[in-house]
C-alpha cells in the first residue's frame, strides 16, 4: 500500500515536471485558458497571415475559435467600430475622424508593398511611373506602345474604399486619374484571378498575393521584392493594421501580441509581408 | 363567430399587419440613411448623373440603366426558352423527356448563384473575349447568359404551373373541335394561362434585377454609361456591394440607400404590374 502509494507520488512529480518543462514559452502561451471566439474581418491584404495564424492557434487550443471575412479596409474599420467584430482590418491608417468617432486603437504590424501586376505570358516586366500613369488613365491603350504584343490594354482596378487601391493611386499614379472603363474587382483575391486569366491585363494587389500565376511589374527599375519594400526603395507601401475599438478583449490582446512575437513575424514575413515593431 | 375565432382572427390580423409593416419600414430606414445626400444633391441629381465620388458626383443613373439593361435581356432570351421547356413538361414531349426534364428544371433552380459566377469567369468570360475581341470579355453580355440561365428554371416551373392549372374541359373541348396538341398549346392553353405566365416573368425579372454575384464577378463593374452589351457596366446591386465599404459617415456609403430605393421602386412597380395584368386577365375572362 506504502509502495504504491509512492508510485503514485513518483508518477504525479514525474507528469509536473514534464508539463512545466515540456511548455516553452512561445507566442501562443498566451491563449492558455482562453476560450471563446474571436471575429476578425476587413482588408483582404491581411487574410493570408490572418489564415495562417488562426490554423496554428486553434490546433493548439481548440477552445479559441477564430473567423475571418474579408470585406476591405472600409468594412474592417465601420464593423470593429460598430461592435460587430472584435478586430478590423485596414489596409490604410483609419482616419483620425474614423478613430475619434469609433474610440479605435491602431495596431500596426506589418508593411506591405502594392505592386503592378500583368498576366505571366505578358513581356512587359518593368514600366516607369509615367508609363504607369499613361496606362491607368488610358492615355496609353495598347501593350505594343510599352513594347509588348500589339493587343488592347485591360485595366482592372480596385472600388473606391480599397486600401490597396489607396496607396497604389497615391504613390504609384501620382494621384492620376484612372480611366472610367477599367474593370473594377472586389477584393486582392479577384484581382489575381482576373489578372492571371487575362493575358492583356494589367491590375495592382498587395506583395503578400503575388505568386507565379501573375508577374509583378519593376517600377522605375526597381522591383517591388521584399527587400526593396523594407529598404524603402520600393516606395509603393503602406503598413498593414489591425483596429479594436477602445481596449481589446483578452482573446484579441493575444491574438494582437501574437502578431509581433517571432512566430508571428515569421508567418508575417513567411507570407511576403515585412513584420513591423510595436 | 366563438371568442376562440375572434382571438384566432386578431393574432392573424396582427401578423398581417407586421408582414405589411416590415417592407414599409425599410422603406422609411433608407430614405432616412440616404438623408445626408438630399441634403446637398437634389434626387434628380442623383438619380441622373453620373457616379464620381472624387468629384463629389453620386448619380446612379449609369447602373440604374446597366441594371435594367440586364434584367429585361435576360427575361427576353429566358421567356422563349422557359416557355419551350414549359410546353414539352406540358405534354408537347413523350414522358421519356418529359420527366427528366422537369427534374432538371427542379434541380437548377437550387444552383447557388455564385457557381454560375465562377464558370462564368474561368469558361464565358474568356471565350467572349477571344470572341469579339472587345475589352476584357467581362461585360453585359458575360453576365447575361448565365443570368438567363439562372431565371429559366423559375420561369419553367411557374409557367409549368400555369399551365397545368388551365382546366381539364377547356382542353377536352380544344381535342374534341379537332386542334392537335400543338394548336392546342398555342391557342388554348397559353392564352389561358396569361395570369401564370404574367406571375412567372414578374419573379424572375425581380429575380434578375436583385441578383448581386453573377453581375458582380463578369460585367466588370466600370461605373459609366453602358452603351452595348459588350462594355463593361456596373448593376445597381454590384454597386451596393462595392460601395458599402465605404466610409459610413461619407456620402458615398448614404448614396447605396438610394440605389436600395431604387431597386425596392422597380420591384414593387413589376409587382403592381403583374396585378394589374391579372386584374385586366380576370375582365377578360369572367
Amino acid at each position: 500500500m506504502i509502495r504504491q502509494r509512492g508510485a503514485w507520488l513518483f508518477l504525479v512529480i514525474i507528469c509536473v515536471l514534464a508539463m512545466s518543462t515540456g511548455v516553452r514559452a512561445d507566442g501562443y502561451d498566451a491563449f492558455k485558458g482562453l476560450e471563446g471566439t474571436l471575429k476578425i474581418s476587413g482588408g483582404t491584404a491581411h487574410i493570408p497571415v490572418m489564415q495562417e495564424l488562426a490554423r496554428e492557434i486553434m490546433t493548439r487550443y481548440p477552445a479559441v475559435r477564430i473567423t475571418i471575412a474579408g470585406g476591405g479596409s472600409g468594412v474592417g474599420i465601420k464593423q470593429v467600430g460598430e461592435g460587430l467584430v472584435d478586430i478590423g482590418n485596414s489596409g490604410r491608417r483609419p482616419t483620425d475622424e474614423e478613430i475619434a468617432t469609433y474610440d479605435l486603437r491602431l495596431h500596426r504590424w506589418a508593411v506591405d508593398g502594392v505592386a503592378a501586376v500583368v498576366h505571366p505570358q505578358n513581356p512587359v516586366r518593368a514600366l516607369t511611373s509615367r508609363q504607369l500613369q499613361d496606362v491607368f488613365a488610358g492615355r496609353v491603350r495598347n501593350w505594343k506602345e510599352l513594347g509588348g504584343p500589339d493587343q488592347a490594354i485591360h485595366v482592372f482596378t480596385r472600388d473606391e474604399a480599397s486600401g490597396t487601391r489607396n496607396v497604389f493611386w497615391k504613390k504609384a499614379l501620382g494621384k492620376g486619374t484612372i480611366r472610367k472603363d477599367a474593370d473594377v474587382v472586389p477584393s486582392n483575391g479577384a484581382m489575381k484571378t482576373a489578372v492571371a486569366t487575362d493575358p492583356a491585363a494589367i491590375g495592382y494587389m498587395s506583395v503578400g498575393y503575388v505568386d507565379e500565376t501573375v508577374q509583378a511589374v519593376a517600377l522605375d527599375g526597381v522591383d517591388p521584392s521584399v527587400e526593396n519594400v523594407r529598404s524603402g526603395r520600393y516606395p509603393v507601401a503602406r503598413g498593414l493594421y489591425s483596429n479594436t475599438k477602445g481596449k481589446p478583449s483578452a482573446l484579441a490582446q493575444a491574438f494582437l501580441d501574437l502578431l509581433f512575437a517571432p512566430e508571428g513575424r515569421a508567418i508575417i514575413a513567411a507570407k511576403g509581408y515585412i513584420p513591423a515593431d510595436k | 363567430m366563438t371568442r376562440r375565432e375572434r382571438l384566432t382572427r386578431k393574432i392573424l390580423g396582427a401578423a398581417t399587419l407586421c408582414a405589411a409593416a416590415l417592407p414599409l419600414s425599410i422603406l422609411i430606414f433608407m430614405v432616412v440613411l440616404a438623408r445626408p445626400l438630399f441634403s446637398s444633391f437634389s434626387v434628380t441629381d442623383l438619380l441622373t448623373g453620373t457616379w464620381e465620388p472624387l468629384q463629389g458626383r453620386y448619380g446612379i443613373l449609369p447602373m440604374m440603366t446597366a441594371s435594367l439593361l440586364l434584367a429585361l435581356a435576360s427575361l427576353a432570351v429566358a421567356f422563349p426558352v422557359s416557355l419551350g421547356c414549359a410546353g414539352l413538361i406540358f405534354g408537347l414531349a413523350p414522358p421519356v423527356v418529359t420527366v427528366p426534364l422537369r427534374r432538371l428544371v427542379q434541380l437548377m433552380t437550387g444552383f447557388p448563384t455564385v457557381v454560375y459566377g465562377f464558370v462564368g469567369v474561368f469558361v464565358l468570360v474568356p471565350a467572349v473575349r477571344d470572341l469579339f475581341q472587345a475589352g476584357s470579355g467581362r461585360c453585359l453580355l458575360s453576365a447575361l447568359v448565365p443570368l438567363s440561365l439562372m431565371i429559366t428554371p423559375t420561369m419553367t416551373l411557374f409557367f409549368s404551373d400555369a399551365f397545368a392549372a388551365v382546366p381539364r374541359p377547356i382542353l377536352l373541348a380544344a381535342t374534341a373541335s379537332g386542334a392537335d396538341p400543338v394548336q392546342r398549346f398555342v391557342w388554348v392553353v397559353i392564352p389561358s394561362a396569361r395570369r401564370g405566365l404574367a406571375a412567372g416573368m414578374v419573379l424572375s425579372f425581380g429575380r434578375a434585377v436583385g441578383d448581386t454575384l453573377i453581375a458582380l464577378m463578369l460585367a466588370g463593374n466600370a461605373a459609366r454609361m453602358p452603351s452595348g452589351f459588350l462594355e463593361s457596366s456596373r448593376t445597381l446591386t454590384a454597386h451596393v456591394a462595392l460601395v458599402i465599404a465605404a466610409d459610413f459617415q461619407s456620402l458615398e456609403f448614404a448614396s447605396i440607400f438610394v440605389c436600395g430605393m431604387v431597386l425596392y421602386v422597380l420591384t414593387s412597380c413589376a409587382a403592381l404590374c403583374a396585378w394589374r395584368m391579372r386584374a385586366a386577365a380576370e375582365r377578360y375572362s369572367g
